[in-house]
């Protein structure tokens, strides 16, 4: 049974990620001929010897003419065990903005630090990023080895720094892996040439990764996207089907389970899981299906239907931290609409409790959010809605804020402060003031 | 295997899970989607999909079809018992009309690929569709692999890939101003294998032509054109007979068959997970046209 993991890659300029990219792609065979033909034309036109890996990952020709990627780009290889879908985010331009696009859905964020240069600005910052958005693993590429004469000592010096400062930011599940982009070294296969690292090759650990999150630990969220009621339309069999459509986003549910729904907080019971004409017993996440209730009562798009047993409470106030990405500034009475599952709302801007400090993780005053500042909010909403610490829940934590005139993404919001406490204190705990 | 294992889902249920999510999301959304449909293999995928998110209800969009004029024919006929057994609005823009009136030329080339993107915004813009789901994926092409899973288009339809929303977690964002409209691509994360071994575990019907068989073809810049009303061979290009098929199905005069033994769809996986050559490579004279021709007709509205 092949499974699928999302991998988001970040680093620094000239940190060789392009290259690494490439290099996936190459030595896993996603990469064809004709495509390769073409690296090849491109690499020699500009008088390189072999052929340049890092022109596989280029992209529009605006990027090209300016020599930088602006934007994420989504790139899909295969092994015989896993399909990975690889958000390739490019660290110079929009830095926040993009790792926090590819952070939000990975499972893994891929790292780079150049082995000669150690811990950059950016390293803490791709991996404040990590934490803040609860990305379930992080393994750190440390790149260049071959440029150290594949030195050991060199390479235990910037892993031990890495993970330091990782635990720092409240990262613990981190991966180090000595690696050499360019020829090749521990990306595929293992290398002879570290003899001294006894762990996998990169693609070896990102096969064997364990996904996150367990069906069974999780408490049951299902936030409604449609009511699926036919009518006359599909034939006198379903004339009084009523079914509720949704992704279930946590946990599991089964026939026969009692069932919550909120923001009303009446309770029914699960008498059908359909799918496509075919019924389940049980569902779990990530499945798109549509319930039957033994109760008619009212519930519509934007309800939350969750497990009894755990019921989120509803509220109009929200502590959330945001990752501010447009170019105006944000300041407080600021009316949004807020997007939460598949809900939206209206919502004010009440208060601005202050901005990261990316370099330092420190908690900085701020009375105004601009673009690419990442800080805590206030909000007031029009109508309640069950919110959950996204500490517990990446997904009914999460929310989009959207400018209510042109439509815009405004900001990446997550429930709750404490996250970016976590991220900021220990992190100026562990730095010089 | 653990129970865990057990309730993990495959690569092609959760890709399957994501699509169906996106579908539903955009019926809710929006006042008036619409599906291109080709009878082409990702079309037929995607609308496959759409008959699964609403089930038992039927699919709750109209289909729409950029009809070139230079179709193969039995493409059209499997485009007509679809719409028909799924009971299902087909709306069709149609360039020989535009070419007919004159509000296009046909091109020297006589290749009608790049004349469909007026026809495709008039058919958006007259039905006032607000969401245009297209079968696009990011494997097939780089400007693609940029693309959002909710891609907005300007009143003039065309594509800012400077200017793009982010897209954070499954929260889709389609709030769009009068005017504007926005292309829905719910196969993005799909690659070629992924959407035949689909086609293989749903067992999903398909145009003929996708499977090996016999035709009479000619060589132009190195792939094999169909002989047909509107792709005749020039002085020097020889017609032979030979086992051929279709990866991808476009206007007929400019997309070529492959040579293949592949009858069965088995088969095709295997052709397709052991090809050497991107899909648009091997059969798409337009995409061949330049480094960035596909994100130059993007960016003026095309799919």
């Amino acid at each position: 049974m092949r499974t699928l993991l999302r991998l988001a890659t970040a680093g620094s300029v000239d940190d060789g990620k392009s290259t690494l990219v490439g290099r996936l792609l190459y030595d896993s065979k996603s990469v064809l001929a004709d495509q390769f033909d073409a690296v090849e034309r491109v690499s020699r036109d500009r008088g390189l010897a072999s052929a340049d890996l890092a022109l596989l990952t280029d992209g529009l020709r605006s990027e090209r003419e300016q020599g930088i990627t602006i934007d994420v780009a989504y790139r899909y290889f295969a092994t015989a065990e896993r399909s990975f879908i690889l958000a390739d985010c490019p660290g110079h331009v929009q830095y926040t903005r993009n790792t926090v696009t590819g952070a939000s859905t990975a499972d893994v964020v891929v790292l780079l630090v150049d082995v000669r240069h150690g811990i950059q600005e950016q390293t803490r910052r791709h991996l404040a990023v990590a934490s803040l958005l609860r990305v379930p693993h992080v393994v750190v590429v440390v790149n260049k080895i071959d440029l150290v004469d594949f030195d050991e000592a060199t390479y235990t010096r910037v892993s031990d720094e890495v993970l330091a400062s990782a635990r720092s930011l409240g990262l613990y599940d981190v991966a180090t892996i000595p690696v050499s982009a360019l020829a090749g070294d521990n990306v595929v296969e293992r290398s002879d040439r570290t003899p001294w690292y006894d762990g996998p090759s990169l693609l070896t650990f990102l096969e064997q990764l364990s996904p996150a999150g367990s069906p069974h630990s999780e408490p049951l969220r299902l936030p409604v996207q449609l009511v699926i009621r036919p009518q006359q339309a599909a034939g006198d069999e379903f004339r009084d089907y009523r079914g509720y459509a949704g992704q279930i986003t946590s946990g599991l549910v089964r026939v026969g389970d009692a069932v919550t729904v909120q923001p009303s907080g009446r309770s029914s019971t699960v008498t059908g899981i359909d799918f496509a004409g075919a019924s389940l017993d049980e569902a779990f996440a990530p499945q798109s299906v549509t319930l039957r209730l033994a109760d008619d009562i009212d519930i519509s798009r934007g309800d939350l239907i969750v497990t009894s047993r755990s019921v989120p409470a509803v509220t109009q106030d929200i502590d959330g931290t945001i990752a501010w990405l447009a170019d105006h500034t944000l300041v407080p009475g600021t009316k949004v609409l807020l997007k939460h599952g598949t809900k939206t709302v209206q919502a004010m801007v009440k208060a601005i409790g202050g901005k990261l400090d990316l370099e330092d993780a420190r908690l900085l005053p701020a009375e105004s959010l601009g673009l690419n500042d990442i800080g805590h909010v206030t909000l007031r909403l029009a109508t309640p809605i069950p919110a959950e610490e996204y500490l517990h829940s990446r997904d009914t934590g999460a929310f989009l804020l959207i400018d209510g005139q042109d439509g815009g993404t405004l900001a990446a919001g997550m429930v709750g402060d404490a996250l970016l406490d976590t991220v900021a204190e220990v992190g100026s705990a562990a730095t010089p003031a | 295997m653990t129970l865990t294992d057990e309730r993990r889902l495959t690569q092609l249920q959760w890709l399957e899970s994501e699509a169906i999510h996106i579908i539903r999301e955009v019926a809710a959304e929006f006042e008036r989607p619409v599906l291109l449909f080709s009878g082409g293999k990702d079309s037929v995928v995607m609308l496959h999909l759409a008959t699964k998110a609403f089930w038992p209800a039927p699919v709750p969009f109209p289909v729409m079809h950029v009809d070139t004029g230079h179709n193969f024919p039995e493409v059209l006929a499997f485009r007509d018992a679809t719409v028909e057994r799924l009971g299902l609005r087909l709306e069709v823009a149609s360039v020989q009309d535009y070419i007919d009136d004159g509000r296009l030329r046909e091109r020297s080339d006589g290749t009608r690929n790049q004349l469909q993107t007026q026809p495709l915004l008039d058919g958006i813009t007259d039905n006032k569709f607000d969401a245009v789901f297209g079968g696009g994926r990011r494997d097939e092409e780089k400007a693609r692999a940029k693309e959002r899973v909710f891609s907005l288009r300007d009143e003039f339809g065309q594509w800012d890939p400077r200017n793009q929303r982010p897209e954070l977690w499954n929260l889709y964002n389609g709030r769009h101003r009068p005017g504007e409209h926005v292309r829905v691509f719910p196969l993005s994360n799909w690659t070629e294998l992924d959407v035949w071994q689909y086609i293989a575990a749903e067992d999903i019907a398909l145009p003929e032509l996708y499977y090996a068989h016999q035709r009479e073809v000619f060589e132009r810049d190195g792939m094999l054109i169909s002989v047909s009303d509107v792709s005749q061979p020039r002085e020097g290009e020889t017609v032979e007979k030979r086992q051929v098929r279709y990866r991808t199905v476009g206007d007929a005069s400019c997309t070529g068959a492959v040579e293949s033994d592949a009858t069965t769809v088995e088969a095709v996986i295997a052709e397709v997970a052991g090809t050497r050559l991107t899909e648009r490579g091997a059969t798409r004279a337009d995409d061949r046209a330049s480094e960035a021709a596909m994100e130059d007709r993007k960016k003026e509205g095309y799919f």
